[in-house]
């Protein structure tokens, strides 16, 4: 009975919300857009995780592990080289690929392999280098384009990659950048890696962070054009239903709005689904098909959301009294406490606070209670903005007619204020908490590289054997480099290099004209043909006991996957001294410097060629001058771009998305801001032509509009802040780190809010100005 | 309400046996009121006294009743004084009034400029009340008030007519 | 044809069309200093747009509007709301109080417009709530006083600048005729003591009785009663 009684209310409900008239369908229209973008959210988060394991199961399956132990030449085998490069700040993922008999592994994606000097791209790629963009690109990947890899062999639309095809590919055989291997993917099957729990706690708060504001603005939305609707509902208490029966059939309005806002928010997401993959947010691009929500949580969000909306809406009506005359909002609410709203905040600090110190080496955070913390402190930002708001509108001095407008309205309607900018205030508020999670342990996470990038701005590393001294002025030619110190490297050692049974004392052996060897030690004199020992750093003494003239040492040959020929080099009688300087590479090395006359052919074939340039850095595509240069010596040469730190890319995932996240969210909540603006705005359109008339400027009333949403923002942004360096310190302790406030990111934050508020304000000023044309005075 | 130039207007169309005029004032607004034969000669006679009407001609058979009269230039231009007078504003005298619209009507005369001069005499009317009203004293007040909502009767009535001529023109002219 | 002298404003040939909706068509309008004026007419008949480019706030398609002396027509919005703010006061049916100010801030909101200092501002407001006898609602909001009430507190705002010119749009329009009555007594009387010409637009003829002269307006066509006939 009762359900009945329930079901038919609801219907009720439903009915009139559809066959409303014109009116009725713009509001159901607005709620169910506004729900739809929420629930496409909702989805779109859903599907993020199956997402990102679909990437990462690609990745792996495409792996070339080079790191095997050296495998002959078999008709299952495949020579395959690391030719990665990048382009305009963009990864290139390149692979020379040499099958080396008809049961050669295929890579993931790939129907067969290109002939030599032909390469298959991936569809970004092609269209990068049709394009005049990717002239330079172009130059350095000298290959006919003769197919496109399948979307299993990428990672993402826009991911950049080739496969070409090369020859002469075994005696670079490396162990690492160059191997031969019988399959792709992982090895062996390794369970997934275990994943740190500071990196699993950041994930859940990004998570925590994202959902609520969307959970806000679900609210929000589902309350759209409520003031009409009450008036609606006093009729219908005229005509004879009580008041329970109203707030079922209020309930069954927003039910209907929610469920074809779940229609809405299906379409959306579908839509976005395809957008999704045509865009790429700091180097991350998806596949639509890597983004199906996975279907246990979309029922949720189907079942979660029209139940949400029931909830939202007799929650909202509990402090208004539908007279069968009119709408009484409970007269004069009592004045908002403190202390209920006070203990969500606290009650989050409590869950918090027994994990602090825990770090990552006392196991993992237990979920739970991080996540109930966080929506705890999150929820906390929106019971305290109305009381805040409330007691700081109170206070407001007086100033001009535009200000006491606002203040007075606010005095007024503190609630209705407050709501709108909750959404915001709890986006800030956790994502200051993030950005300053992110920038405590950014230093776990970010490594220093120790290069010193005032000298050298770029080193190329050539493959072993490479002549590097003809490379050098071909470096020195190319546009942009100002210097190339060109050095071939490897080892001295007191015995035969055999795996496994290496020598017990070794030095670095340096070869480079006297120019080049100049920068890393200081020389008396030097002559083609001289030999120097260099002291002066760590390892003095392996070069006193191995640096005598008249020893005979072995040549370090191996390619790092076996043993190489044995070259063996005698200590010339006439060895000259040095003392280490730091050189282009960054640091003291003692060992042997050699001219290139004095190094034996055999020798300089076991040798690898270091390219250190510097740079005009000033002059565009400089980098890829070099990277031309460096690929046309030496293929698989590898070019870096010196920098002072390098940070985690799992790191850089997450911070990733929860920007891109941040700005959706804010994006979404700046779209509701406008429509209940927009909304209050038509309410009093008949007050603002009056105002008109009697001679009100339009500057007036425009910020007068102004201050009304600037007012209740800057208190969120305050209270946001507040809450976000709470809860953003809490966590540092939790994960062990200096608590410390990263000021560039708060202000960045509270900066996007504020810039929703200016583009929310901007974009109702001409609705407002048409508003306030005498024409609103007709009243036919 | 004037029956003399009610029937000198009702002559203004042409000439008319005594007999049909009678009968022309029952149909247009002797509603609940018909007039007696007598009312008619008497009236007629005054009205030649006055030179307002002449005789017309007299039908062969004699007798009183086959006199037709037609309307002297004289009794044209007394019509126009009466229609152009404003009744002093007192209560019920819509019939009067209603007289005098279908009468303009019936003659292709303004009527709506017969309400208006109607409604500025009844505003007047009623300034001069409501100026007397915020003078007095209680009494006058209330005088004055019973006064003020019958003129507001009739000047709503003067502007639902006037909204409605055109029909009731159309209505005079069956 | 040229206003005749003494006139403080004046119009003439108005023309002004909404769209294909045409409300004035040749209008006429003039009104002495100290002069209380009906516009009336059935509703549709464009009073309502008479009244609002009398007072500059709708410019007319075509024909002349004098205000001592000066051609509205020729003067840009920003003066238009100038002169409003400064030489007009308006009383609307409804919606025209502010719901958030108090009324007594209503009261001294045109003045605190023209850059009075807000103590300065309220003063004058209270005595004119004096004047129509609303003196002690000052600190109540518009919704918590009466209809009558509320039009009391809109006249004391027309009349707060000590206008030359008061716009009357269907002031008691919302009021039982006690109420409406007692508005319109102390309208007019305020605006004689203060030789403010009033510019009354009704469809009652019994406030229309509280002006010296009545225009009628019907088809966007205005009839002076005094020159009908």
């Amino acid at each position: 009975m009762n359900a009945r009684q329930w079901g038919r209310d609801l219907g009720m409900g439903v009915r009139f919300a559809l066959t409303g008239g014109r009116e009725g369908w713009v509001r159901m229209l607005l709620t169910a857009v506004g729900v739809g973008l929420g629930v496409a959210l909702l989805l779109l988060t859903t599907a993020i995780p199956s997402a990102l394991a679909v990437r990462h199961d690609r990745d792996q399956a495409r792996l070339d592990y080079t790191f095997g132990p050296r495998l002959p030449k078999a008709a299952n085998t495949l020579l395959i080289s690391d030719t990665d490069t990048s382009y305009h700040g963009k990864d290139v993922r390149g692979r020379l690929v040499e099958p080396e008999g008809p049961r050669a592994p295929i890579a993931p994606g790939l129907s067969k392999y290109p002939a030599v000097g032909d390469m298959v791209v991936s569809p970004m790629l092609k269209r990068l280098l049709d394009s005049a963009d990717g002239k330079l690109l172009r130059e350095r990947l000298p290959y006919r384009i003769v197919g496109t890899i399948g979307e299993p062999g990428l990672i993402g639309s826009h991911e950049l990659a080739y496969y070409a095809g090369a020859k002469d590919l075994a005696p670079r055989v490396n162990g690492w950048r160059t191997a031969r291997i019988t399959h792709f993917g992982p090895p062996k099957k390794t369970p997934a890696n275990q994943a740190d729990p500071v990196l699993i706690l950041l994930v859940l708060v990004v998570f925590a962070v994202l959902l609520m504001p969307v959970a806000v603005f679900i609210a929000t939305a589902v309350r759209f054009g409520g003031e009409r609707r009450d008036r609606r509902l006093a009729a219908l208490r005229l005509v004879g239903s009580d008041s329970r029966m109203t707030r079922r059939i209020a309930a069954g309005e927003a039910l209907a709005g929610s469920l074809v806002g779940l229609v809405f928010g299906t379409g959306f997401f579908l839509l976005g689904r395809q957008l999704a993959a045509s865009v790429e947010i700091m180097d991350i691009s998806v596949f639509p098909s890597y983004l199906n929500p996975s279907p246990a949580l979309a029922a949720l969000v189907a079942v979660a959301v029209p139940a949400a909306a029931v909830l939202v809406t007799l929650f909202a009506l509990r402090g208004v009294v539908i007279e069968p005359l009119g709408v009484v909002r409970t007269a004069r609410p009592a004045r908002r406490r403190l202390w209920w709203r006070l203990l969500l905040p606290l009650g989050g600090l409590a869950m918090l606070a027994p994990m602090i110190g825990q770090g990552r080496s006392n196991g993992t955070f237990n979920e739970y209670l991080v996540i109930g913390g966080v929506l705890l402190l999150l929820v906390g930002v929106t019971t305290l903005l109305p009381w805040a708001v409330e007691a700081v509108v109170a206070r407001l001095g007086r100033g001009g007619v535009a200000w006491q407008l606002a203040v007075r309205r606010l005095q007024l309607s503190s609630g209705s204020a407050a709501r709108m900018v909750n959404g915001i205030a709890v986006a800030v508020a956790g994502a200051i908490a993030l950005q300053m999670l992110f920038a405590g342990v950014q230093g776990d996470y970010t490594k220093v590289t120790g290069q010193n990038t005032d000298r050298v701005q770029m080193q190329v590393n050539l493959s072993r054997g490479v002549p590097f001294l003809p490379a050098a002025g071909k470096f020195a030619t190319t546009k942009g480099v100002r210097k190339a110190t060109t050095l071939g490297s490897t080892e001295l050692g007191d015995r035969r290099w055999t795996p496994g049974n290496g020598p017990d004392n070794t030095v670095e052996l340096t070869v480079g004209t006297c120019a080049s060897l100049r920068e890393m030690a200081d020389l008396p004199s030097c002559r083609d043909g001289d030999v120097f020992a260099v002291t002066g750093a760590d390892r003095d003494s392996d070069v006193t006991k191995l640096a005598r003239p008249g020893r005979t040492l072995h040549v370090n040959t191996s390619d790092g996957t076996g043993g190489g020929p044995d070259v063996m080099w005698t200590v010339p009688g006439e060895l000259k001294r040095g003392r280490a300087l730091i050189g282009p590479a960054g640091y003291k090395e003692s060992g042997v410097l050699m001219t290139p006359a004095a190094a034996s052919r055999p020798m300089n074939n076991a040798l690898t060629g270091s390219v250190y340039l510097s740079l005009d850095e000033s002059l565009p595509d400089v980098h890829e001058y070099v990277r031309n240069t460096a690929a046309r010596i030496d293929p698989i040469a590898d070019a870096m771009v010196w920098s002072s730190t390098e940070r985690s890319t799992q790191f850089n995932s997450i911070r990733t998305g929860t920007f891109a996240g941040a700005v959706c969210v804010l994006a979404l909540i700046g779209a509701s801001l406008l429509v209940s603006q927009l909304e209050q705005l038509r309410e009093r359109r008949k007050l603002l032509s009056s105002l008109v008339a009697f001679g009100t400027r339009r500057r007036t009333l425009s910020m007068s509009v102004l201050w009304q949403t600037a007012i209740p923002i800057a208190l969120g942004l305050l209270l946001a802040s507040a809450v976000g360096l709470t809860l953003g310190a809490v966590l540092l302790k939790m994960v062990g780190a200096t608590v410390g406030v990263d000021w560039p990111s708060v202000l960045s934050m509270t900066g996007v809010g504020a810039a929703v508020v200016v583009t929310v304000t901007l974009l109702s000023l001409p609705p407002l100005l048409r508003l306030m044309r005498p024409e609103g005075l007709r009243t036919e | 309400m004037s029956i003399g130039h009610t029937l000198l207007g009702l002559l203004e169309s042409g000439p008319r046996h005594g007999y049909d005029l009678k009968r022309a004032f029952d149909e247009k607004f002797g509603h609940d009121r018909p007039l007696h034969y007598g009312q008619v000669y008497s009236t007629m006679s005054r009205l030649l006294k006055h030179g307002l009407v002449e005789v017309d001609g007299i039908e062969a058979g004699g007798g009183p009743e086959r006199k037709r009269y037609a309307i002297t230039d004289a009794g044209i231009t007394d019509v126009q004084r009466w229609l152009a007078t404003p009744e002093k504003p007192e209560e019920y005298l819509q019939s009067t009034l209603y007289t005098k619209v279908v009468l303009a009507l019936l003659t292709h005369r303004d009527a709506s400029l017969i309400l208006d001069t109607q409604r500025a005499e009844h505003l007047r009317s009623m300034r001069i009340l409501t100026d007397r009203k915020r003078k007095g004293d209680l009494a006058d007040q209330l005088i004055c008030d019973h006064a003020l909502f019958h003129l507001e009767a009739d000047l709503r009535w003067l502007e639902l007519t006037a909204a409605r001529l055109d029909k009731l023109r159309e209505a005079v002219a069956k | 044809m040229t206003p005749p002298p003494g006139f403080l404003l004046a119009a003439e040939d108005l023309h002004k069309a909404y769209g294909p909706t045409v409300a004035l068509d040749g209008a006429e309008f003039s009104i002495h200093p100290g002069e209380v004026v009906a516009v009336m007419g059935p509703s549709g008949s464009g009073k309502s747009t008479l009244l609002h480019c009398l007072a500059g706030i709708v410019p007319p398609d075509s024909g002349s509007i004098i205000y001592n002396g000066r051609e509205l027509a020729g003067m840009s919005d920003a003066e238009r709301s100038a002169l409003r703010r400064s030489e007009f006061g308006f009383v609307f049916q409804f919606g025209q109080l502010v719901p958030e100010l108090t009324c007594v801030e209503n009261v001294a909101l045109p003045l605190r417009l023209n850059g009075t200092s807000r103590k300065q501002a309220e003063r004058a407001a209270l005595a004119w709530m004096e004047r129509l006898e609303v003196d002690d609602l000052k600190d109540k909001r518009p919704g918590e006083v009466s209809g009558g009430q509320g039009q009391r507190v809109a006249v004391a705002r027309a009349l707060v600048t000590e206008p030359r010119v008061v716009f009357a749009d269907e002031p008691t329009g919302a009021l039982d005729s006690l109420n409406g009555e007692r508005v319109m007594e102390l309208l007019t009387d305020a605006a004689r003591t203060a030789n403010a010409a009033v510019v009354l637009v009704t469809h009652e003829p019994r406030v229309a009785a509280y002006s010296d002269r009545e225009i009628v307006v019907r088809d966007g066509r205005s009839r002076d009663m005094e020159r009908a006939i």
